[in-house]
């Protein structure tokens, strides 16, 4: 950078603007020496994940060797500190699976749905500001998300959980059930004479919205009669999760059908579709990898999370009865690491600290598999829409 | 230029000098603890009353497990390890690998507390009726004569030197129900118990307070009085573990005999343990 007055200042002098022989060799050492900086650096950042990868893997082998695969991963007994210890973890990734799920039921119609409107539905303006407040989202500490989920979510689950369960049913289902309505009513009045048509699509109307209505309402009196006895369970950290990964989803699929290019949305306004054509037949798939890179970075947000999953979800190392049953403790892979970290001895070795390695090496596999297959999916659309 | 360079070294050697005579002239004390969050309010409590009296001492308390205070004692990363449970053999073999020689010194008593939410009509509980609901055999509160209402199994998780003493001292042997919620610290057992009706969790005896309500376990309540005579089942002592019998006279010789003293003994009153003294 300080070069180039120094060379105005050269010019000035009357010396030569060709650069001497020496500046020349020492320009090119200077840069051999610029990239191999850079490239220490760069490679430095790939090391440090190859080193944790090697050191867990050390960590975890032996807990194999002495303990063999087949309890791990097929039993569900999980004692580390009975005499003999069992190690069955069956349920621990059984719960980690299930709070994920429940995450992601949570995170991506929402993340989508807002994605869709931050992009083709609000004016540009409020974009500008929208979007940012749903990034503060992820700057929120997950200390405080699990803190709201003990403090404030669960004793809310178990004093008003029924109400709070119904109410939800309604709110999902009520627009759902509008809107098959609608479309329903529109396709089939269709075929009925022109005469009788309004009629017809009225009597649909009435008719399937009696249907849903009764039905949402014994479905909402069914989930208010539940009685949830303890509100630190798998559904309150499902919300609290998919609240996590919700900035992460809406923001890589807004950033996705943002790239989709302005010529396919007005060549199918051109062709004579409606904006809703438009982002469900044109725009939607043509952003699908980028959106299903949204989703799975969502779902590595939300299977590495470790704090929330701590203080809420009860750590109870069971498989729920039946397995869906989301009102019940569970317990994960990260709030099991970080739990029983205190007491397994690194000085001794135990099977009981290498465990603990086991479970490390099973969730960077998992989250390097859902790298791997985000990245393959964002290099598909890239090459899809040029 | 040089002169520049010059006056700006000088300046510095001067900042040096002038900390190091500083570090020379106070000569403070440091005494780093580690261990057990039931150890750990005594810890401080100590510390608070033996920087106050002696300002050259600087003492720092953490709470990371009895498990981690024994291993930092055994790594030389802390000076007294706080422990809620006595030393197991595989770690003594480990200090005494690296020439550490824990000495224990048990500061206090504590006794664990069976609680239940406040609406419980419960007032008293036997060992045999916790062991039941803790392996699950009892689901409902009626099964231990109390009202028909979902029983909530709460516990420690594994790491905790409290759930060790509850281990050995109430489920010997026995496994506690895979359905059993776990929490990480004394506080957020009472939290959880104190907001959950059918709630059943156990604390040691400090963090009891009006939010919940304490069982009398086989006709004894939890208070300091009966601990201290051990006739309540469920109570163990709390350690202070040094590498070696500190040097006699040194600060943290001091600290460790604390609760040896009227004061020591008042401060362990009065954050809810039972003093091993009785003045």
């Amino acid at each position: 950078m300080s070069r180039a007055p120094t060379h105005n200042l050269a010019a000035a002098r009357g010396r030569s603007l060709l650069r001497s022989k020496r500046a020349n060799r020492l320009q090119h050492l200077a840069s051999l020496a610029g990239h191999g900086i850079l490239f220490a650096i760069t490679s430095s950042s790939a090391l440090a994940v190859l080193f944790i990868f090697w050191f867990i893997l050390k960590d975890a082998l032996p807990f194999f060797q002495l303990r063999g695969v087949r309890e791990f991963f097929a039993s569900t007994a999980w004692y580390p500190v009975a005499e003999p210890p069992q190690f069955g973890s069956l349920a621990i990734f059984v719960g980690s699976g299930l709070v994920t799920a429940g995450a992601i039921v949570v995170a991506v119609p929402l993340g989508i749905g807002a994605a869709v409107c931050l992009s083709d539905i609000l004016p540009f303006a409020a974009r500008q500001w929208v979007k940012p407040v749903i990034e503060i989202l992820a700057a929120i500490p997950s200390v405080a998300f699990g803190f709201f989920a003990l403090v404030v979510l669960a004793p809310m689950l178990q004093d008003r959980g029924g109400q709070m369960l119904a109410i939800g049913a309604w709110l999902v289902g009520a627009p759902v059930a509008a809107l098959v309505i609608f479309v329903a009513s529109d396709l089939l009045s269709a075929r009925l004479p022109a005469r009788r048509r309004l009629v017809g699509r009225l009597a649909i109307v009435g008719g399937l919205g009696g249907v849903a209505c009764w039905g949402l309402a014994n479905t909402a009196a069914a989930l208010d009669a539940i009685e949830i006895p303890s509100g630190t369970n798998a559904l309150n950290v499902s919300l609290i999760l998919g609240l996590m990964a919700l900035p992460t989803v809406v923001s890589v699929s807004e950033d996705a059908l943002q790239s989709v290019g302005r010529e396919l949305r007005e060549g199918a306004y051109a062709l004579g579709s409606t904006r809703a054509e438009t982002l469900l037949r044109v725009v939607i798939p043509a952003a699908g990898s980028g959106i299903c890179a949204a989703v799975i970075l969502g779902v590595m947000r939300a299977v590495g999370e470790t704090m929330v999953v701590w203080m809420a979800s009860g750590n109870a190392a069971q498989i729920p009865s039946p397995w869906y049953n989301l009102l019940q403790p569970v317990r994960t892979l990260t709030a099991t690491i970080a739990g029983e970290m205190g007491e397994a001895d690194h000085v001794t070795g135990s099977a009981r600290y290498h465990v603990l390695f086991a479970m490390a090496l099973c969730l960077l596999t998992i989250s390097y598999a859902c790298n791997w297959i985000s990245e393959h999916a964002v290099r598909r659309a890239s090459r899809k829409l040029r | 230029m040089k002169t520049r360079i010059q006056s700006l070294l000088m300046l510095a050697c001067g900042f040096a000098l002038g900390f190091s005579g500083q570090t020379n002239a106070a000569k403070t004390t440091k005494i780093v603890i580690d261990g057990s969050t039931t150890v750990g309010p005594i810890a401080k409590a100590f510390a608070g009353y033996a920087m106050e009296k002696n300002p050259d001492v600087n003492i720092t308390v953490s709470e990371s497990g009895s498990g981690n205070g024994a291993k930092a004692l055994i790594n030389g990363a802390c000076d007294i390890a706080d422990m809620s449970r006595f030393m197991k053999p595989n770690e003594f073999e480990a200090a005494v690998a690296k020439g550490v020689l824990p000495v224990a010194h048990v500061v206090a008593i504590d006794g664990i507390a069976i609680i239940v939410h406040p609406s419980n009509p419960m007032a008293a509980i036997t060992l045999d009726q916790i062991r039941d609901i803790y392996m699950g055999k009892a689901t409902n509160w009626k099964q231990v004569s109390g009202p028909d209402k979902q029983i909530v199994v709460i516990g420690r998780d594994t790491s905790s030197g409290t759930y060790e003493t509850f281990e050995s001292l109430v489920m010997r042997g026995e496994k506690v129900v895979s359905g059993a919620e776990n929490v990480g610290s004394n506080g957020q057992m009472r939290q959880r118990v104190q907001t959950t009706d059918g709630a059943i969790g156990y604390v040691g005896l400090g963090f009891i307070d009006r939010s919940v309500k304490p069982l009398k376990v086989d006709g004894i309540a939890p208070d300091m009085g009966e601990v201290a005579t051990g006739r309540y089942p469920i109570a163990r002592p709390l350690y202070m573990f040094t590498n070696g019998y500190p040097k006699l006279g040194t600060p943290l010789h001091a600290f460790v005999t604390l609760y040896l003293t009227p004061k020591g003994q008042e401060i362990i009153e009065s954050i809810g343990f039972v003093p091993v003294t009785r003045y």
